[in-house]
């Protein structure tokens, strides 16, 4: 499974140009899929099992697309002004890489700041891709590149760029892996433009029409030093999410994959998150509603070039969520 | 298509398409009231209409059927509606508090004759004179809640609270410019209205003339859901920043520049353009040898936002006519600009096939 991750994160795909993305997930599930679409927002639709008397029609939800950055303006020495794609931070961009989907590659450099002390704010950032004119420049107006940062795996934990959300793209490859048959009608959705505002789940939602939603995220963690106050620590398991700042999970959907956990003794942590959301949000309110929730693995550095995870938690959760889908759900 | 083909079925810009994108810019159609602009695109396009609807928000819905069966279902939306001002309490004495209504810089609006109400009454938002204020005051701006509109002495019957009005600039032409106060996106609603006069007729043209774009892309929202389309343009116009310097630095936040041709959009706050439409825009402009730009991707928004992700997702992209000093007093724009833009987007809808959508996006 880490060679799978090791695949997914590696590969560029910034919100809205997840072509590539797409493939390599493509390549995977194929040959799982009882069915395999595309709509037209680019979502990678896979159904598994047909819905029987007792089994519900359930929409799984991890994102293909990362966060990344667009050229704005290339000036007349050859250097690229860009504006980001997501929730991309200031002080996590001066002297990254970024790679484009055109291979092309770029550090991203800063004017002078009269205060060493502060932080460069986008607009005086660029990025030097070794041109000296817009002529000679591999880059123009409108591309898109991702941060690059190889995968590291230190034993237990693992590094990378776009472990949100390409982790659980792991998970759920591996979990559509796992099940040999189910009560359930699943689609397995592989969905675009989450880190610019869950818009991929929206449509694919409306489409697929599901009696349930499952988003399957990165989420906080408390755990480092004088870090952010939140009961959610590396190595303790996938986290059932009760709520985060846009969407309350349905609490029955929330005891249903307690219940899972417990009686499979899969350990798992109860999450809240304060700030952030996923793709259940979009999911939760789509057309007339249906219960939502994510099942989520606990992630530090989120939205850094360098995302740590606990690849026990990755397996847990592939675990808990094999466990759930194959049998008859009761909300 | 043939280039010359193309070309011979483009709406061309005319006195009379100018006259008409005179009377929409004179109109007062502030977001939530857009009847007075709604009126005119009736007039224009009820003759010619297959299907026309008003909707429930007051979006004009009109359907042009292509000659072709199953043919592709093409929405084009403009917003009727305007950056503007609802009167909120009458002050007496002809004096009345205010709310700015979409997005106005509240340093625009000191000393700006205004129109308000349904009969356009003139008024002024007052500024202090110079000579009775302080340093300290002339340093900052003036919040929106220490202004009033004055419509004079005796005057209060004429309008009530609850009423719009927006800036009274009238359009005018100078050289190769045209200067209004509500050219976005009443340049986007001449557009329209030509298309709608001037199909192009492989596909069913569903146009939208929109409302409330400016306070949230409302209006677009409930069309895109009620049109149902296979693809979405909007035509919009987008502020130029195309000023120099002051330290002779290249500018590099332009955004647009005036003349340069239709800005096409690849990311804003709201829409990451589709790419197959972006293509297409791009080989039309290049086959038929208009000038064009891509708008620096960056914040804003258009209808696309609200469009693109009704039901189970629209391919959608937005097409600018730049225009310098948007949602101030006066924009403006080039009028080679504006023939440019609705040249490009008439070809380009010309050209769709129904295999574009059949690669994934």
């Amino acid at each position: 499974m880490k060679t799978l991750i090791k695949k997914l994160v590696e590969t560029v795909g910034p919100s809205g140009y997840e072509t590539r993305i797409r493939e390599v997930v493509r390549a995977e599930v194929e040959k799982l899929a009882d069915e395999i679409s595309t709509d037209a927002m680019g979502n990678l639709i896979v159904r598994k099992g047909k819905k029987t008397k007792n089994g519900l029609k359930i929409m799984l939800a991890a994102h293909i697309d990362e966060i990344g950055v667009m050229v704005t303006h290339v000036d007349k020495n050859g250097f690229a002004r860009f504006t980001t794609i997501g929730g991309v931070r200031p002080h996590t961009c001066y002297g990254s890489r970024v790679r484009f989907l055109n291979g092309a590659a770029g550090v991203i450099g800063g004017e002078r700041l009269d205060n060493q002390a502060n932080v460069h704010s986008f607009e005086n950032m660029f990025i030097d891709v070794g041109a000296t004119s817009p002529q000679d420049s591999p880059v123009k107006i409108g591309d898109v590149a991702a941060f690059d940062r190889p995968f590291e795996d230190l034993g237990d934990r693992l590094i990378s760029k776009a472990m949100d959300d390409r982790v659980c793209v792991a998970v759920l490859i591996e979990t559509l892996r796992n099940i040999k048959s189910s009560i359930n009608e699943l689609y397995f959705v592989f969905s675009t433009q989450e880190e610019v505002g869950t818009r991929g789940a929206t449509t694919a939602a409306f489409g697929i029409d599901p009696d349930v939603g499952i988003a399957v995220d990165v989420t906080g963690t408390g755990d480092t030093p004088r870090g952010a106050v939140m009961d959610v620590k590396l190595g303790a398991g996938p986290a059932i999410k009760i709520k985060d700042s846009g969407m309350l999970a349905d609490p029955n959907l929330v005891n249903a994959l307690v219940n899972c956990a417990q009686k499979n003794k899969i350990p798992y942590q109860r999450e809240v998150l304060l700030g952030g959301s996923t793709d259940a949000r979009a999911m939760q309110i789509t057309r007339a509603g249906m219960p939502a929730g994510c099942v989520s693995v606990p992630t530090r550095y989120i939205h850094s070039p360098s995302e740590m995870v606990d690849f026990h938690d990755v397996e847990n959760a592939v675990l808990l969520l094999t466990a759930f889908l194959s049998e008859a759900i009761v909300l | 298509m043939k280039k010359n083909n193309l070309l011979k079925t483009t709406p061309q810009i005319g006195e009379s398409q100018i006259d008409l994108l005179r009377r929409l810019s004179d109109s007062v159609a502030v977001s939530g009231d857009e009847g007075a602009v709604r009126k005119i695109v009736l007039e224009e396009v009820k003759d010619v209409a297959d299907e026309l609807k008003i909707d429930a928000l007051g979006n004009v819905l009109v359907t042009r059927k292509s000659r072709q069966k199953n043919a592709l279902r093409v929405m084009v939306a403009a917003h009727m509606d305007e950056v503007g001002f609802m009167l909120v309490n009458d002050d007496g004495d002809g004096l009345f508090s205010f709310e700015i209504v979409g997005g106005i810089d509240n340093r625009q609006l000191v000393g700006k004759p205004v129109l308000v109400g349904k009969d356009g009454v003139p008024g002024i938002i007052g500024a202090k004179p110079i000579h009775l204020a302080d340093a300290d005051e002339l340093k900052k701006p003036i919040p929106v809640e220490n202004l009033k509109i004055d419509i004079g002495p005796g005057n209060s019957k004429k309008v009530k609270v609850g009423d719009r009005g927006t800036f009274a600039t009238r359009f005018f032409q100078n050289g190769p410019s045209m200067f209004g106060k509500a050219l976005d996106d009443r340049l986007g609603v001449a557009t329209l209205i030509e298309y709608v006069k001037h199909p192009p007729e492989n596909v069913d043209l569903l146009a939208a003339f929109t409302v409330q774009e400016e306070i949230g892309a409302r209006g677009a929202k409930v069309a895109g859901f009620a049109l149902d389309p296979d693809v979405a343009f909007v035509i919009e116009s987008t502020p130029a920043n195309d000023l120099p310097t002051w330290d002779d630095e290249e500018n590099f936040r332009y955004n647009v520049h005036l003349g340069a041709g239709p800005a096409i959009y690849r990311l804003d706050a709201g829409t990451l353009s589709d790419p197959r439409l972006i293509n297409l825009l791009v080989e039309t402009a290049e086959l038929l040898e208009i000038p064009y730009q891509f708008r620096q991707p960056g914040k804003g928004g258009t209808d696309a936002g609200a469009i693109h992700k009704n039901r189970a997702g629209i391919p959608s992209v937005s097409i600018s006519v730049p225009g310098r000093y948007a949602h101030t007093a006066v924009l403006i724009a080039h009028l080679e600009d504006w023939k440019n833009s609705v040249a490009l987007v008439h070809a380009a809808i010309q050209r769709i096939e129904r295999g574009l959508l059949s690669e994934e996006r």
